[in-house]
């Protein structure tokens, strides 16, 4: 119950912010569509694997939204093509590399994003290399939205799926497979010895958060209306386990809370010190790992607790 | 009336939708501003931070200049900077940021054509007047019209047309040519308008290797083996900053240069890294008509006064970036100036500062020049060749010809690379007399 | 096409050698401390940014390759204990993610302060390069520095490594906190003091490989981002921890790059990936690398 007062709160604490600032629309939806992604990474993080390759799949929803966007003109159709699409690639990579663990699961993941990176990159007449496709403006449910209109839709429509995807991963982590997946990363023989198959726990949990990091991709594309190689470049990949750690794992609202925190310190560092952002970003991940390694939701935690303490 | 009504309509539900303190300026006239805020977005990171620092570096000098003297038509300037580096999805937010939490009035935007791409149509969704400094593709206004942006500067076709019309005329019996260019966007455009207008001008030309290292590659070794072995007459690449230097290094250091004729439409930028390794005789073109010893300019005071400041103030002599920013910024002054005189000293609305820009002729460090009704500027073409002399540690530009835009550039509502099959070698005979150096 | 093939086994070899100077520091710093750090190409980076500052410095070209070993030794021995006292030797208790995540951080900051420090120009300091002059093979020229030196301090570097983990005692302590913490601790071996050599020496290979290529190329912001994704590659397609299995891959890497520039350039940057992958699938823990045995 606490839970869903939290949820409701953070979610009307979101919509506040995009209502007084309106500039935060964009940042925010983009936030979201970065917390949907990293909602897959933290699955993968509960079994003990990290990616750094999920970038892959964020790109391949947001590009299969700049290829279908001539036949279809509407946004919640290619937002469940860009899910089809990257679960799709998921199940073709997540097939070979759910075999391996810890750093060769890490870096078979930034091989195959470097290798589809680099496709982008090179399929010129295909995709136009670096300078990226332009996305025409889709209708949205069947409306022909402009301006702050649009962006308010996609901003509620990125709200649903992640309110929608955070209810259903924290209800499926704790289902038999979701406590499995923990079991992978701490006693992965035992799971065995019990009959159940780690790999096709750590497949289903690599699907989901390719179909996440999908949505997350096609949102992506929606609101900057165009997509680049950069989608899939290795850092991209980088910064969304550095949300995933920076929200922490505890909680399915983590990913979404590190992600809005992230997006608006970035703004605000390269606002105030345009030639040192990255540094600041740097220091703030270092002091959440040094001093609260569960994250921001820990931290809320923490208040939290102390404060019912109080009261 | 019923244009004006309609404004104001959407004025009002805008204003109903945002929050009250960004409400749009009316399309009317309107009052003074207190200041006058550009955003300006520019690689602050990464490799491109070769050309943004510069470009950032030029856009402080000349606007605490322009302040000096009460800013335009008395308004002071502001910059607002930000690092187009991190990406498309970043940059937008930024700009968005810019114009709707800082009421930026103008955004001068961007350097990767990428970033270029993308913003032209934000500027239209948020009325938001954007003047590409230092945007290369040629596509942008090809493909697209927009009534908010504007470009102070050439593109990517004259900029390769010109090195090209000059290699025909110094040297018309090249027989074979092979490409170096970083392999993204730009390299590849650039190639094809150069392969494409090369074979119309002097068909049988072989190409006789078409090499694209990949983007932000450090070493040349293996494809100047491949150069070495091939011996082409002429060796082209449109590569800058790190990797440029780099390639003429290595070049140098394996002795490629004895080999092959070199055409580096972009060397102007590296002329002072690289210094004297650059042989003498190396085809060098300047992204436009700039350089800071530029034939025409020289002796004005502008030009030698800007030159002597940068100089002084960042330690380099100023390059190709820092003229793009100058231009941007003396447009900007120019159309605010003349929509001030047009409008009986009423501040001029956004739409009226886009009308003033379209059309517009205006004086900037090395001369004249003129944005087309479709928004592209046009400027004219300094090629010229390598030459070593006593007064500086680099090479220096001989046998400087500027190309006017007549020659080089497709004219408005035609495609650069179509219209690069109708060149010929009347086209080069065409080009004007060469301008030597002197000291 | 004898000649061609020659021409690109040299250039394949000269690259390898890079490569190979970058990576083993990795791979050695993964073998003991069990954390891959990203931060790596920072030091590649910083060693390089210093070799050119200090060859500038130097002056005469006679120095520069002074210049380059000074460059290396300097930013090994200062920054490698910073950052392993400083940093790493707070997180040893963590999990790998969050060790992953620290090198991270660590590169975000080095990587700005390489631009407030270096600036964003592009340098080249050359003066090795031509200190040592051309080589002529079937009528290509070749700089010595590419053609000999880099491959041979790669080979060099290789062969003293081996020696110092057989035969020193610091060495061997290594090698045995590498195949297993708790019973090298058992048997009296401080593990505090075999971390920090480590990564001192894994900091000093990396600040090394940067120096060896400061004459041959720019420096840009960002040339350390380059080299650590490469290096990833190596280290885990040759197993990870393995000093040797890193230079057997570089090589292959070294050689199937130029190959490809030669015969199929389209595939020069997926060359590594596609190798890695190719042998992870056949060799799930790489070329050299042993199966861990698995928790229970």
């Amino acid at each position: 119950m606490a839970n869903r007062l939290l949820v409701a709160a953070a979610a009307a604490l979101l919509l506040l912010l995009a209502t007084a600032q309106p500039w935060l629309r964009f940042v925010l939806t983009i936030a979201l569509s970065t917390g949907l992604a990293v909602l897959g990474i933290m699955m993968l993080l509960r079994a003990g694997q990290v990616s750094f390759g999920h970038a892959l799949y964020v790109a391949a929803g947001a590009y299969t939204v700049a290829f279908l966007r001539p036949h279809s003109g509407e946004a919640l159709l290619l937002v469940l093509a860009g899910a089809i699409v990257a679960t799709g690639i998921g199940l073709l990579v997540g097939l070979f590399v759910t075999r391996y663990r810890d750093i060769f699961f890490g870096m078979l993941n930034l091989a195959f994003s470097m290798v589809a990176w680099s496709l982008l990159e090179k399929l010129y007449a295909l995709t136009r290399g670096t300078d990226g496709i332009r996305v025409a403006r889709p209708e949205v449910a069947g409306l022909a939205l402009e301006g702050p209109a649009y962006e308010w839709a996609l901003l509620l429509l990125a709200l649903a799926l992640a309110l929608t995807s955070g209810g259903l991963v924290a209800r499926y982590l704790r289902t038999p497979a979701g406590e499995a997946l923990g079991a992978v990363k701490t006693r992965e023989t035992r799971l065995e010895f019990a009959g159940i198959s780690a790999r096709r726990v750590l497949l289903q949990a690599y699907l989901a958060s390719a179909a996440l990091a999908g949505v997350g991709g096609a949102i992506a594309a929606l609101a900057t209306l165009h997509v680049t190689p950069l989608l899939a470049y290795w850092t991209h990949s980088g910064e969304l386990v550095f949300v995933a750690i920076l929200g922490g794992t505890g909680h399915v609202l983590g990913p979404f809370l590190g992600a809005v925190v992230f997006e608006l310190v970035r703004v605000y560092a390269a606002a105030s010190f345009p030639d040192a952002w990255q540094m600041i970003l740097g220091l703030v991940l270092l002091g959440i790992i040094l001093a609260a390694t569960r994250g921001l939701v820990g931290l809320v935690d923490d208040l939290l607790a102390r404060f019912g303490r109080r009261a | 009336m019923t244009e004006l009504t309609r404004r104001a309509a959407l004025a009002t539900t805008a204003s109903a939708l945002a929050a009250p303190w960004i409400l749009p300026r009316s399309a009317l006239g309107q009052q003074k501003p207190a200041k006058l805020r550009i955003g300006i977005s520019t690689f602050l990171s990464g490799p491109a931070s070769v050309f943004g620092v510069p470009g950032r570096n030029a856009a402080d000098l000349l606007i605490e200049h322009l302040n000096a003297k009460g800013g335009i038509a008395g308004v002071p300037v502001e910059a607002l900077v930000i690092d187009e580096a991190p990406g498309v999805n970043f940059l937008l937010g930024e700009c968005r940021r810019l114009v709707q939490n800082e009421n930026v009035d103008v955004m001068l935007a961007s350097i990767s054509s990428g970033s270029c791409l993308a913003v032209a149509p934000l500027a239209e969704e948020l009325r938001m007047p954007n003047i590409m400094w230092d945007c290369g593709t040629q596509r942008i206004f090809e493909e697209g019209t927009w009534r908010y942006s504007v470009r102070t500067q050439a593109n990517a076709v004259p900029e390769i047309v010109a090195p090209l019309l000059y290699l025909l005329k110094i040297r018309p019996d090249v027989q074979t040519v092979a490409v170096v260019n970083q392999d993204y966007a730009w390299g590849r455009d650039s190639w094809a308008i150069w392969k494409t207008a090369m074979e119309a001008i002097k068909p049988g030309i072989r190409v006789v290797a078409e090499l694209f290292p990949k983007f932000g590659a450090t070493d040349f070794s293996t494809e100047i083996t491949r150069l070495q072995a091939l011996r082409p007459d002429v060796v082209f690449s449109t590569s800058w900053g790190g990797e440029l230097d780099t390639f003429i290094r290595q070049a140098a250091e394996r002795r490629l240069f004895e080999r092959s004729l070199f055409v580096l439409p972009l060397a102007e930028s590296s002329l002072e890294r690289v210094g004297k390794t650059l042989p003498e005789g190396v085809i060098v073109g300047a992204r436009g008509d700039h350089w800071f010893l530029h034939p025409t300019a020289r002796g004005n005071g502008r030009l030698d006064g800007f030159v002597a400041e940068y100089r002084k103030r960042y330690g380099a002599w100023p390059i190709y970036p820092t003229f793009h920013m100058a231009q941007a910024l003396f447009a900007l002054e120019a159309a605010y100036t003349k929509a001030l005189a047009a409008n009986g000293g009423v501040w001029p609305s956004r739409e009226q500062l886009m009308d003033t820009l379209r059309g517009l002729e205006f004086d900037h460090l090395t001369g004249r020049m003129k944005i087309r009704p479709d928004g592209q500027g046009l400027e004219p073409m300094l090629i010229g060749v390598s030459k070593h002399v006593p007064e500086y540690p680099f090479p220096v530009l001989d046998q400087m010809v500027l190309f006017p835009p007549e020659l080089t550039m497709n004219p408005m509502g035609t495609k650069g690379l179509d219209w690069v099959k109708g060149l010929t070698m009347e086209t080069v005979a065409k080009a004007p007399a060469p301008i030597p150096y002197k000291a | 096409m004898g000649l061609l093939l020659l021409l690109a086994v040299l250039d394949g070899l000269a690259y390898a050698g890079q490569l190979f100077m970058v990576a083993v520091g990795l791979t050695l710093v993964f073998g003991v401390l069990k954390i891959l750090n990203v931060a790596h190409g920072s030091l590649f980076a910083i060693g390089a940014y210093v070799a050119a500052t200090l060859i500038g410095w130097f002056g005469a070209e006679e120095l520069s390759l002074l210049a380059l070993a000074i460059a290396a030794l300097a930013v090994g021995a200062l920054l490698g204990p910073s950052i392993e006292r400083g940093l790493l030797a707070r997180i040893y208790d963590k999990e790998h993610v969050l060790q992953l995540l620290v090198t991270f951080a660590l590169f975000m900051i080095l990587e700005d302060l390489q631009k407030l420090l270096w600036g964003v120009q592009p340098r080249f300091e050359d003066a090795p390069v031509r200190l040592l002059g051309q080589v002529e093979v079937g009528g290509i020229f070749y700089t010595a520095y590419q053609l000999l030196l880099l491959p041979g301090v790669a080979l060099v570097a290789l062969l003293l490594l081996v020696w110092f983990l057989r035969r020193t005692l610091l060495g061997r302590s290594i090698v045995a906190v590498t195949h297993d913490r708790e019973a090298a601790v058992a048997i009296g071996i401080d593990a505090r003091f075999v971390y920090l050599s480590t990564f001192t020496i894994g900091a000093g290979l990396a600040a090394l490989g940067g120096a060896l290529a400061a004459p041959t190329t720019s420096l840009v912001p960002g040339i350390g981002v380059q080299m650590i994704v490469l290096s990833f590659a190596v280290v885990a397609t040759a197993g990870l921890g393995q000093i040797e299995g890193a230079a057997v891959t570089a090589l292959l890497i070294g050689l199937a790059r130029s190959l490809a520039v030669y015969f199929a350039p389209e595939l020069e940057v997926v060359v590594p990936y596609l190798l890695m992958v190719a042998v992870l699938l056949i060799r799930p823990a790489g070329l050299f690398g042993r199966r861990e045995l698995r928790r229970v």
